[in-house]
């Protein structure tokens, strides 16, 4: 399993637009680079990325070779309900990681 | 030290890497046709509209490996008018494709930031595309330094 961070607020006004930080920890090979004997380094990223407020598809992204290693995605959401926010990476290779944060709304 | 087995490979390694460093004839036509193809995909012919869209990134980079990159796009984000999706594209990197995201009314704020690779001094492109269909569009020309996938013979 992948090391990820995610980096949001706690606790939230209702109606509030929250700032979200996610990161997950992938070397993102391009598939584009050569080994020193010139063999091609097959691509391994992470494609896809999902975030469900309580259920609820919020936002979701499609990455491609560009996206640096360690994928950093920031968004926003607007704090409508206390629940959980669900962060899903899906990749090559079979890579998943997944990742779940608590928001209180007062 | 190096032994002689290691100095043949190393060896064998940089002349396939010099192979690999020589850029195909049409590597110009090509590169544009691909950024093309991608920025038909995504738009389907429609007109592309300047303003809205804010694309940030640096001017100047040094190490096109990992670029701060921002786009903000000028919208209520209401139920009725919100943006559903940005672009972001390339027009030399070995594939033009560098991230979609897909929003909703609940995001609140058309923001998103991430960080990409730029293979060469270019122009990035940020497109907008909002609830009702219209696309908006960014473009900001950008140095770059030091490359990524310096290696490859595609860029």
């Amino acid at each position: 399993m992948a090391r990820t961070v995610v980096n949001m607020p706690a606790q939230a006004k209702r109606g509030e637009v929250i700032e979200i930080k996610t990161l997950a920890g992938h070397i993102m090979e391009t598939g584009f680079r050569h080994t020193e004997r010139g063999e091609s380094i097959p691509r391994d990223i992470i494609t896809q990325f999902v975030c469900t407020y309580n259920g609820t598809e919020i936002f979701s992204a499609d990455l491609f070779p560009a996206i640096a290693a360690n994928p950093l995605i920031t968004f926003t959401t607007v704090a409508t309900e206390s629940g959980t926010l669900e962060f899903k990476w899906v990749g090559d290779k079979g890579f998943t990681a997944s990742h779940s944060a608590k928001l209180t709304v007062v | 030290m190096t032994s002689r087995r290691d100095f043949l490979v190393l060896a064998c390694g940089a002349l396939s890497g010099a192979a690999h460093a020589q850029l195909p004839p049409d590597i110009q036509a090509k590169r544009k046709a691909a950024a093309e193809a991608a920025l038909r995909k995504v738009t389907g012919g429609a007109e592309l509209r300047q303003g809205k869209v804010k694309l940030d990134i640096p001017p100047l980079i040094d190490n096109g490996n990992a670029v701060p990159l921002t786009v903000t796009v000028d919208s209520p984000m209401t139920e009725k008018d919100y943006v559903k999706a940005i672009h972001v594209l390339t027009e030399k990197n070995p594939q033009p494709n560098v991230v979609s995201v897909h929003l909703g009314p609940r995001a609140g704020r058309a923001s998103i930031t991430t960080r990409v690779r730029l293979a060469d001094t270019q122009t990035v492109t940020a497109i907008a595309q909002l609830s009702d269909g219209s696309l908006w569009v960014d473009r900001v020309p950008v140095v770059v330094t030091l490359s990524a996938c310096l290696e490859d013979g595609l860029i």
